[in-house]
């Protein structure tokens, strides 16, 4: 049997190689890739907790469930604007993004 | 040490290899291809869960939608990209300490919690019931609501994508 909190360290670890990702990275679409491990690892963390906590309810799939739909909503739409950005300023480089700043 | 958790230790390495390999290759193809690797060990980890349900959706809509989705991006994209310069900006090293800090302390979190250890029967239970879950989606006092502000969202979001990426013929700046 795995324990438990096995699941919630491996779950944090890719967390917060997501986030390092996410905040390190210049390219947009590593960017995107950061929030995509982020978004897997708290995937883990609910089905762990579902899984040893309370198994015998649905609530846990259902808001992993929402969490999928979400994630292919973010995926989708951030996809379709970095495209969007590349095609006006022939660059993904989050810094050198700067059409809103005032 | 049983078998499952041999696989668990296995899985969660070349997991996690893979997404440190993400965040880190220099070419965006590479680090789409590891974040397919980490995608799937994700998968495999649902299936120890005992949630083949979410397995199954797993490698559907991440390795066959949401992967080949950013790697058509990378291949849109990468004509400009040059990829001899730095790959992450000049505050990575503070985006490392955020990291390092956040795990120590949701570690310290976990240490501190005393239900890490469960004793419940539910431990050794059943897989998940996929015939329920479907019916609690659809079922009024269950969690018709949510299931379908997420159709919406989905709509919603499918539908700006398109806006969003559409060429304009006149050149609209």
């Amino acid at each position: 049997m795995i324990p438990l909190s096995w699941y919630l360290i491996f779950a944090a670890l890719l967390f917060c190689v997501g986030l390092y990702g996410v905040l390190a990275r210049r390219n947009a679409i590593g960017i995107m890739m950061g929030v995509e491990l982020m978004l897997n690892a708290v995937n883990i963390n609910l089905l762990a907790f579902w899984s040893y906590l309370y198994a015998d309810r649905l609530n846990g799939l259902v808001f992993v469930a929402i969490v999928f739909v979400a994630a292919a909503a973010e995926a989708a739409v951030g996809l379709a604007l970095i495209i969007s950005a590349y095609r006006r300023r022939n660059t993904v480089i989050a810094e050198e993004l700067t059409m809103l700043k005032g | 040490m049983s078998g499952t958790q041999f696989i668990f230790l296995v899985t969660a390495g070349v997991t996690l290899a893979a997404a440190v390999m993400t965040v880190s290759a220099r070419k965006m193809m590479h680090a789409a291809l590891w974040l397919v690797l980490a995608l799937t060990g994700v998968a495999v980890l649902f299936a120890l869960l005992r949630s083949s349900f979410f397995a199954v959706v797993q490698v559907l809509v991440y390795i066959g939608a949401i992967a080949i989705l950013i790697i058509f991006s990378v291949m849109l994209t990468r004509r400009v990209v040059q990829e001899q310069r730095p790959r992450v900006n000049r505050l990575w090293w503070v985006a490392a300490l955020l990291a390092l800090m956040l795990f120590t302390g949701l570690v310290a979190t976990l240490a501190s919690w005393n239900g890490l250890y469960p004793t419940g029967q539910a431990v050794a239970g059943h897989p998940e019931d996929i015939g329920a879950l479907g019916l609690a989606l659809v079922d009024p006092a269950g969690f018709v609501i949510p299931f379908e502000v997420a159709s919406l969202l989905l709509l919603a979001a499918l539908v700006g994508a398109v806006f969003i990426a559409l060429e304009r013929k006149g050149g609209m700046q």
